[in-house]
């Protein structure tokens, strides 16, 4: 089981995460503009990442709040995890930040900039 | 090779079975090839032998990156069924196992096909009415489906238990007598064996980087880790790792790998008679030859390619085994692994052509393709041979995702497939 340390609640078992499969797929801003293909690719086409791969999670058991994770899908280790609306994060540049939220081993918790009054 | 009968059994009886021969060479990749097909699980190497029985198609060669039956034909639980809701699955699944009937004489091997039976429970209203509704879309669709209430499922299947004070009750269940279980291993051995008498080339060892197009946008040839091949038709067979090797054409998948998990038991005296599956409180379970009780747990929630899953899925599905199965709370588990299958969005595969002309692709069986590995190799060797659609492999194209025609088994079989 994953030890996933969500960015509001500190590090929790799997159990009470729901993950919600690749992030960083934007809903199309006008949907009536698209053809089937460009459907067919929002819906159905997915990376499926052998590698560092961008996924949701939804803390449904905790917070009920959804964030961002890079998790290796090879070794299934998660680099990092970061607020909804932040850019993917370079892992090369993550550093390894001890803050207010407990993280394991290896793991770190993406320490956000200041959000700007936008929404986590 | 030396072909299998009671003579040459005999024979190398006598002898000590020091004398058979190789199974199957062990190639060097030739520089090029009529036609390749990527992935030595099942249903390449199917694919490759009846490109070469059926199409005359003998210059061809079966690459693989690790070796043949190493991936999810070494990994599954064997069960073999047919008895899907839509038409479209119906036809190509009851081809398949029409073909299993009669795969040991076809290949001169045995597959051990032990037709005894599978049967599907239902725990609830919901549940009985599926299964209702699956036995007679079944039946219109030539397919044997019967329901047993729940006596008649004990009758069957004795170590069952029926008893009405369980969390989840047996309120019957549907019964496909000539389901059964098959022997892993060796449809991938049969398959090569077979494949290989008719001069297919099966490279082990070897990974495709990259496939090739020419001026054309045609397939022209693969960059391999033992040596450029060139080529005018490829089928990529991939299972888990088709997005992987699809991306190396430039191309994206409406695809997802998860890890999915199964465990054996300790082997003990034959205990278990039939498959019993429960979609509900998902569990698989049947009996080895071997003895061991071969027990199907569920996918992770994530994408993963570790090839190992999560201990609280092997736990949910075994509290669901010792709640139906109660005598088999005491029973030792031996091993427990896990293979990764690609699954799609209907939960129905893909056998297409591609973008890519020359470039045909049969992937998305997700957590059921080993009983479909003969249908599946057929229809795709018959499709790549003459560059067109078979009518049972055509409505499971990738153009199903864009005209929205999905086959949609996801919400017909919920889970287990």
């Amino acid at each position: 089981m994953l030890l996933i340390d969500c960015p509001f609640c500190g590090t929790r078992p799997e159990l009470e995460f729901h993950c919600g499969g690749e992030a960083h797929i934007r809903r199309p801003e006008r949907p009536g503009d698209l053809d089937d293909e460009e459907w067919a690719a929002f819906l159905f086409y997915r990376s499926n990442t052998k590698g560092l791969q961008a996924e949701l999670w939804h803390h449904s058991h905790g917070c009920q709040r959804w964030f961002n994770a890079l998790r290796n899908t090879v070794t299934d280790d998660i680099e990092v995890t970061y607020r909804m609306g932040q850019a993917r994060p370079d892992p090369a540049e993550v550093t390894t930040q001890p803050g207010s939220v407990d993280g394991t081993a290896g793991d770190v918790v993406w320490v956000m900039a200041d959000a700007g009054g936008e929404r986590p | 090779m030396t072909k299998f009968s009671a003579f040459t059994l005999a024979r190398n009886a006598l002898a000590s079975n020091k004398s058979w021969s190789r199974q199957w060479r062990n190639c060097a990749p030739r520089t090029a090839y009529d036609a390749v097909i990527i992935g030595g699980g099942g249903h390449g190497l199917g694919t490759a032998y009846y490109l070469a029985k059926e199409h005359g198609l003998t210059n061809i060669a079966v690459v693989e990156k690790g070796w043949i039956g190493g991936g999810n034909t070494g990994r599954n639980t064997t069960i073999i069924r047919s008895n899907y809701l839509y038409d479209e699955s119906a036809a190509i699944y009851e081809h398949s196992v029409k073909l299993w009937e009669s795969l040991a004489q076809e290949l001169n091997y045995n597959v051990m096909y032990s037709q005894r039976g599978v049967l599907m429970l239902a725990h609830n209203v919901h549940d009985v009415q599926s299964a209702t509704r699956h036995i007679y879309a079944n039946r219109l669709n030539g397919v044997d489906n019967e329901w047993l209430g729940p006596e008649d499922c004990k009758a069957f299947c004795p170590p069952l238990n029926i008893s009405k004070d369980i969390r989840y009750p047996v309120m019957g269940g549907a019964l496909q007598r000539r389901g059964g279980v098959a022997r892993h291993d060796a449809v991938a051995w049969g398959y090569a064996r077979a494949a290989d008498r008719l001069g297919v080339d099966i490279i082990q060892n070897c990974e495709v980087m990259r496939i090739d197009r020419d001026a054309n946008g045609h397939v022209s040839g693969l960059d391999t880790t033992r040596g450029y091949i060139e080529t005018r038709k490829v089928g990529v067979v991939a299972a888990g790792h088709t997005s992987v090797v699809m991306e190396r054409a430039g191309l994206t998948m409406p695809l997802e790998s998860f890890p999915l998990q199964a465990l054996v038991s300790e082997p003990v005296k034959p205990v278990f008679p039939c498959v019993v599956m429960s979609n509900t409180i998902h569990a698989y379970i049947s009996q080895s030859d071997k003895g061991e009780l071969v027990i199907g747990a569920g996918t992770d929630q994530y994408v993963s390619y570790s090839q190992q899953g999560g201990l609280h899925i092997q736990s949910h599905t075994l509290e669901a085994i010792c709640e139906l199965f109660p005598q088999f709370r005491r029973m030792r588990m031996l091993r427990s692994w896990g293979g990764i299958v690609d699954t799609t969005y209907d939960r129905s595969p893909i056998l297409s052509k591609t973008p890519i002309g020359g470039l045909y692709v049969n992937c998305g069986w997700g957590t059921g393709g080993f009983k479909a590995t003969p249908g599946s190799a057929h229809v795709f060797a018959a499709s790549m041979a003459k560059d067109e659609m078979h009518p049972i492999a055509a409505p499971f194209s990738l153009d199903r995702f864009r005209t929205g025609r999905l086959i949609d088994e996801a919400a017909a079989a919920a889970v287990a497939h």
